[in-house]
This record gives structure tokens, sequence and C-alpha cells, in this order.
């Protein structure tokens, strides 16, 4: 396949991850800002750092403020991410490679602007917010079935499903980066519980909320979210989780291809950091240290397999 | 239906209130359908349309809205026998635009046999000297012709132009057949209507039929070379690629790689047999045309002249479509068929000729004058339809430059019904139908695209200028 519609497949995935993640960030801002009206603004502020356009948003805002930010990440055309930027984003690129998808796929993510662009035509009101999150959320979730329904498992999709991890991982990390001292100070202390309101919010920005009632018993703690986030393999939106799908996906194109570019192998010692290793080697290393370290790893993974497949001349 | 009925050829009811026979069949399933579910069906081709992005985007425009080409439900609809006579008359004049081309590039016979001035080819932009003496594979200068048509009676055909360089529109052909099926299928089981579906299949056929002696390749690859996802016609370009398996191309992922023109993917540089272009010559190679091109590639005309590449169309056709050119074709017809052209031409006047000016000059308000270069409606006058005022201002840029003008009386275009709010309205159209040349012969596709003006009275079918588009039906009889 074409160096470019390989990108174009690649980038049109990772901005779809992209809005459904901007919108449950949203959601879980949005929820810790309506019960603790005292901190609000600092909720609002992580949530922004989370999505990493905090420079851009003091720039044009200023005050963290809920209407601002929520505007900010959902509708402003000036914010690169906001929904509607990476919404558009998404479908240009699917209209760009339009030959690499299906019916089903390229109707999808055509609706998915038509509507979006319609929801997000006005300003939203409180009362409309979860409607219009539970929106985006769908429509992502509708491209995604139709790609999971209808596309040839070749290296198209392993493409579209690289674009995927490399952007959920991204974004599951920022999520505990950006909280992480809400889990420090209770480290040390073997067994103590943590902010309810924190960890709830940490869990429903990943939708793991019901997951790890399920998979744990007894108060949440601070070494079993940690855990659960980053080495558990079994949550769809853990680091653990997505590095394995993405070392599946190039193993996938290593086969196809009969070549194994440098990026397998970056891939490849990135996944090394989940793989035998316990959480409390984690914390040792120190989860700040550790989170950014695998932020930029993943980065660079991103950049080299743009390289290594040519998506540019 | 009494709208200007008598005043214009009307496609369904003549020239009187009866029904021709072609539209038997469908005036009596329309009679017994309910108007209102069929203003329903209207708004639902619509959302199709939409939902499956048929949109084009207007030149000019800053805001990056996308708007559709309104579709109208009422097919057009022409009996087999008046399509066998149009079809042998697109035939004679594609075949004859051939060897027009093939002539020009090479001994120039016509020019020395003083059958058209030797000026109109050597002063003219659409003539490309890079192109002299060269061969193109398989022989075929113009694998893609839109033959633009229009009708003023019963038996009166009329050539208005002969798209030879990059014709679009073959999308809403095919798009518009898909969509009427799906709205109305039972009127399909109805009425036998000859299908359009096999355009992408013969389209491939007639590419991979063109490909160099020398391809790299055993089945031809075959590229789609588009200007990218902000050209109006975008959709058309992802479309034909999509249905002929091809590959869709931009300047960006080309190069020229050990003499061949070779595309970028995923596994390095892999070279390509066929380019079906929907970039103007102009923008096609910097190295040897527009310098400042960042659509084409560089080189590839060399890899063209080498034998190692075909371009459909070739570079060049140009020539063959120029507007001062077209008043020449009868004579280029017989010249090259040693037969009378069957389909008649437009009375044309040349302004460049003193006598024609003159006349020109004393009809502004009676003639369409029509810029040799240009196309898509831009910058024509249609005498009967302008102001005082703008008649006045073109006749200032007619004395001007009067050797980029002609002119042409306004014909009284057939009319077809289109859908209304108050139900049936005869409204101008005309027909372009899309033929594939190769070296095994020329296919026609029965039909083609109809355009039609769906402003009362109108006659400026152009999308860019609020026209619409029906499905064309050619009956199967």
């Amino acid at each position: 396949m074409l160096g470019k519609t390989a990108g174009g497949i690649f980038w049109m995935f990772r901005y779809l991850e992209r809005s459904e993640n901007t919108a449950r960030l949203v959601d879980a801002g949005f929820r810790i800002a309506l019960t603790r009206s005292a901190t609000a603004e600092k909720e609002w502020e992580s949530v922004v750092a989370t999505a990493g356009v905090r420079d851009a948003y003091i720039e044009r805002h200023g005050q963290f403020e809920a209407s601002a930010v929520i505007d900010f990440l959902l509708r402003d055309r000036t914010n690169s991410s906001s929904v509607l930027s990476v919404i558009a984003e998404a479908r240009d690129n699917g209209r760009m490679v339009r030959t690499a998808l299906t019916r089903e796929v390229w109707e999808a993510v055509n609706e998915c602007w038509m509507t979006l662009n319609e929801t997000l035509s006005r300003p939203v009101r409180d009362r409309d917010l979860p409607s219009v999150l539970a929106a985006i959320r769908q429509q992502s979730a509708l491209v995604r079935g139709a790609l999971h329904g209808t596309m040839l498992r070749n290296e198209i999709f392993d493409f579209a499903r690289l674009g995927t991890f490399l952007e959920r991982a991204d974004n599951t990390a920022r999520i505990l980066d950006v909280k992480y001292y809400v889990l420090l100070p209770s480290l040390s202390l073997v067994g103590s519980t943590i902010d309810n309101v924190q960890w709830e919010t940490i869990l429903r920005s990943v939708s793991a909320y019901q997951s790890y009632r399920w998979v744990t018993r007894g108060d949440p703690n601070p070494r079993d979210i940690a855990h659960f986030l980053i080495l558990d393999r079994r949550l769809p939106r853990s680091l653990a989780f997505c590095y394995a799908k993405i070392n599946d996906n190039l193993g996938y194109l290593e086969t196809d291809h009969g070549h194994r570019p440098h990026s397998h192998t970056m891939a490849d010692s990135c996944f090394h950091r989940f793989r035998n290793r316990s959480i409390d080697e984690v914390l040792d290393e120190g989860l700040h240290e550790f989170l950014s370290g695998f932020i930029a790893d993943n980065q660079a993974l991103g950049a080299q397999i743009e390289r290594d497949y040519r998506f540019h001349e | 239906m009494s709208e200007g009925a008598a005043k214009h050829f009307d496609e369904m009811t003549g020239r009187g209130d009866g029904v021709r026979s072609p539209y038997f069949a469908y005036r009596s399933w329309f009679e017994a359908e309910d108007p209102a579910r069929l203003k329903h069906k209207a708004a639902e081709a619509e959302t199709f349309f939409r939902r499956m992005g048929i949109t084009f985007n207007v030149y000019g425009e800053a805001d990056a809205t996308e708007r559709l080409i309104p579709f109208d439900v009422v097919p057009r609809i022409i009996s087999g026998r008046e399509w066998a006579r149009l079809s042998r008359g697109i035939e004679q004049r594609v075949t004859a635009i051939n060897a027009f081309l093939h002539d020009i590039y090479h001994r120039q016979e016509i020019l020395r046999a003083g059958r058209i001035p030797v000026e109109l080819i050597a002063g003219n932009d659409a003539f490309l000297p890079q192109m002299i003496g060269v061969k193109p594979p398989g022989g075929v200068y113009t694998h893609i012709v839109g033959t633009d048509l229009v009708r003023t009676g019963e038996n009166d055909f009329y050539v208005l132009e002969d798209n030879a360089r990059t014709p679009s529109g073959v999308s809403y052909m095919l798009e518009n057949r898909e969509t009427m099926l799906h709205m109305f299928p039972e009127l399909f089981s109805s009425v036998a209507v000859q299908p359009v579906s096999t355009y992408p299949r013969n389209l491939r056929r007639s590419l991979a039929a063109c490909a160099p002696a020398n391809r790299a390749n055993g089945t031809p690859t075959i590229a789609v070379l588009t200007p990218g996802i902000h050209n109006s016609a975008y959709y058309e370009h992802a479309f034909l690629a999509d249905q002929m398996g091809a590959e869709l191309v931009e300047g960006h992922d080309l190069r020229v790689v050990d003499g061949r023109v070779a595309m970028r993917t995923t596994r390095g540089y892999q070279p390509l047999d066929v380019i079906y272009r929907r970039v103007d010559d102009d923008f096609l190679d910097p190295l040897n045309f527009n310098p400042s091109s960042m659509l084409g590639v560089p080189g590839i005309l060399d890899v063209y002249r080498a034998g190692n590449i075909t371009i459909a169309n070739a570079p060049g056709t140009g020539i063959a479509d120029d507007k001062a050119i077209y008043s020449y074709m009868p004579e280029i017809v017989e010249f090259y068929t040693g037969e009378k052209a069957i389909l008649k031409n437009v009375p044309t006047w040349r302004c460049s000729e003193k006598d024609a000016l003159a006349h020109v000059l004393d009809n502004l308000d009676k003639l369409v004058v029509k810029e040799v270069h240009g196309s898509g409606g831009y910058g024509m006058l249609v005498g009967p339809a302008a102001s005082k005022k703008e008649i006045a201002a073109f006749r200032k840029k007619l004395k001007a430059r009067p050797g980029s003008y002609i002119a042409q009386p306004t014909l009284s275009l057939s009319t077809v019904p289109i859908l209304t709010k108050s139900g049936l309205a005869p409204r101008h159209v005309d027909l372009r139908p899309f033929v594939l040349v190769s070296p095994n012969g020329i296919k026609i596709t029965p039909g083609g695209l109809t355009r039609v003006a769906l402003k009362k009275g109108s006659l400026v079918v152009n999308s860019s200028q609020g026209g619409g588009t029906k499905d064309t039906w050619v009956l199967d009889e």
C-alpha cells in the first residue's frame, strides 16, 4: 500500500481515539467539579493539562473556568486537539484514504463528522453536556465497529490499530502522570485509602470504574489502581494492553513484509517495561519518572513507525 | 406542463401535450405514484448523497462548506434507436479526434492540405511541442472523452464541446443510477434500462490495454493521479480508483526511479504502468511544464517519451477540444474518416476573423460568446440573458482581444421535466456521454450525465452555476 495511505489510516484512528479520550476527560472533570466546587479550578486545570493543551489554553483564556474549558476542549477550532478539530482531521484523512476503507467505515467516519459538526455547532449547555459527550463516544465507537466488522485483516487494518493504541497509551499515561500526586502521598502508607473522588475520576477517565470493582475487593488503594492501569493485560486501556496490541500488529506487518524495521525493536523494548514486572518495581523507580519516560518513548515509536513505513517523502 | 411548452422541444411531451414514446412507461408509473411519496424520496436522495460524501468544493469559496450537486428524481429517457444513432456519431467523432491528434503531433497532413490554418496550431497554448513525434503506448491519445451534446428537436442533436482532456462527471452518472435503483427498484423491473455499472470495469480494461509493451508488471499497475482532497472533483477521483481497484496517488507519492514512474509504498518505491491523471497538462511535470507545480511528478514526461509509462489522456490532447478548433470539427471528421459528420456542430463565428467579429459585435444580444480557453461556464456572455451594461462591458473585452473569443447562436435547448413543489416543470438539459478508447475499439456507456438548469428558463447547466443532474436512461429495446 502507499506510504501516504498507511499514514492517513494511522492518523485517522489516532484522531478518532483522541476525540473519545477528550470526551471521557471532560466527563470525569465535570463530575469532580460538580461535587467539589472549592477545587473546581484545580480540577479543570488538570483536565486541560492531561489533554496536553495547557499552554494554548492559558494563552486564550487564562482562568480555568468550566464553560471555557469545555468549549476549548470540545469546540474550539483554534485548539488543534479539540473534538471538532480532530474529527475534521479524522474525516479528512478518511477522504484521503477513501480507497483503503470499506464503504461502511467511510460512511461511519463521514457520518461521525456530520453528526458532531451539528451537535457542536453551538456552545454546549451544562444540562446537554452528558448527552453530547455520549454522542462523541458513540460516534467513534461506530467507526471502530465498522472497522472490526468489515475490514480485511491486512496491513491497512494493522496501521489503523497501531494509531489507535499509540494514542490510547499516550492518553492513559498522561492521565496517570497528571494525577500521580494523588496516588503518591499515600503510597508509603501501606493499606491506606486515597481520596475517593480522586481515584474515581482517574478510573472514569479510562472507563475502568466498573472493571476495577470486578477485579479487586475491598477499598481501592493507590497501588492497585496503578497496577490496574499500567500492568493489567485485561484492561483495554492499560499501558500493557496497548503495547501487547502494538506488538501484535507490528508482528503481523513483519510476517506480511518479511522485514523487521527499527520501530519493532523500539516497541519491543517499550513493552519490556511491563513484562514480568511488578508494580512495586515501577513505584520504586518513581511513578512520575516511569510515566514521563514512557510518554517520550511512545512518542518516539510513533515517529519511527512513520519513517519505517514511509508515511512521508 | 404548459410552462414554455410550445417554445422548446420537451423530451417528455414533444411540442404538444402528448407523451413521447420513450416516456410512456415512466409517465404511467409516475401518474400512479403518490406525489407526497415522491417528494419524500427526493429528500431521501439528498441524505443519501451527503452520507456517501458525494460533495464538491466550489473554487474561490473561503469557507470549507461542501456542496451537493442537486439531484432530480425524474429520469431523462432516450430510446434505443435514438441512442444507436447518437453513439455512431460519437464514435465517428472520437475516432477523428484521435486521428487528428496523431497527425498534428506527427506529419501534420491536415495543415499541409490547407484544411485548417497553421496559425491555429502554432500559436495555440494547448499545442504541446514536447509531444511532437511521441507515440503514445497503444496509439491512443484520448482514452476518456466526454462529448457534450445538446438537443433542439426530435432529430436535432449538436455537439457543444469535445472534452478530450480530463472530462469529469462519470461518478455522478454511476451514483445517480445507484440512487435511482435504491429508491425506485420497482421502476426498473417494469422499464428495461441499459445498465451503466460496467463503466469502471471497462475503464480498467481499456487503460490496461494501453499499458506500455515493456511494462514493469505482468498485470498492469494503474493509478489515478489526483490534485488531492481539496480538488472539486476529488470524490470522483477516489470513486474511480476504488471501483477500478487502482491506486489513488498525488504527485508527492510519485517519483522517477530507474527510468520508471514509481509510487512510494510502505515497502519502498514500486513502478507504475498506467496513470489516469486528473491533473492538467500544465501541472503534470514541473521539469517540463509549469515549474511551480506541486501537483505533478518531475521528469514524468521524459519517462513517457521513452515509452515507459502510459498517461491517460495523453499530454497535449487539449489541442483537439480547443474552442478555436471546434469550428473546424466537421472538416476534421471528414478529413480523417472520409465521411460526413453524423453529429452537427453548432454554427460558430471565430472572432479572430474580421467579418465574423463585425457580425458578432452587431448581434451581441442574441449570441453566446465564449472564451476560447475557458471552461466551466466562467467568463462567457449569454447575450439574451445579459443586461445592457454587461453587454457593453463584454464588447470592450471582445474588441481588445477578439482572437480569444468565439460566438454561437443561443440554441433552443430541449427540456426534460424536473420534480418541483408544484409537480413536473420543464427545465433545460444537456448530455455528456462517456467514451472509452483503447486499441481494441471504442466503448460508449449507454446514457451519460444529464445536467439540468434548475432555474426556470436558465440555459446554464454547470454545477458551479447552480445546475443539477438527472439519471439518464437508454431503453433496452
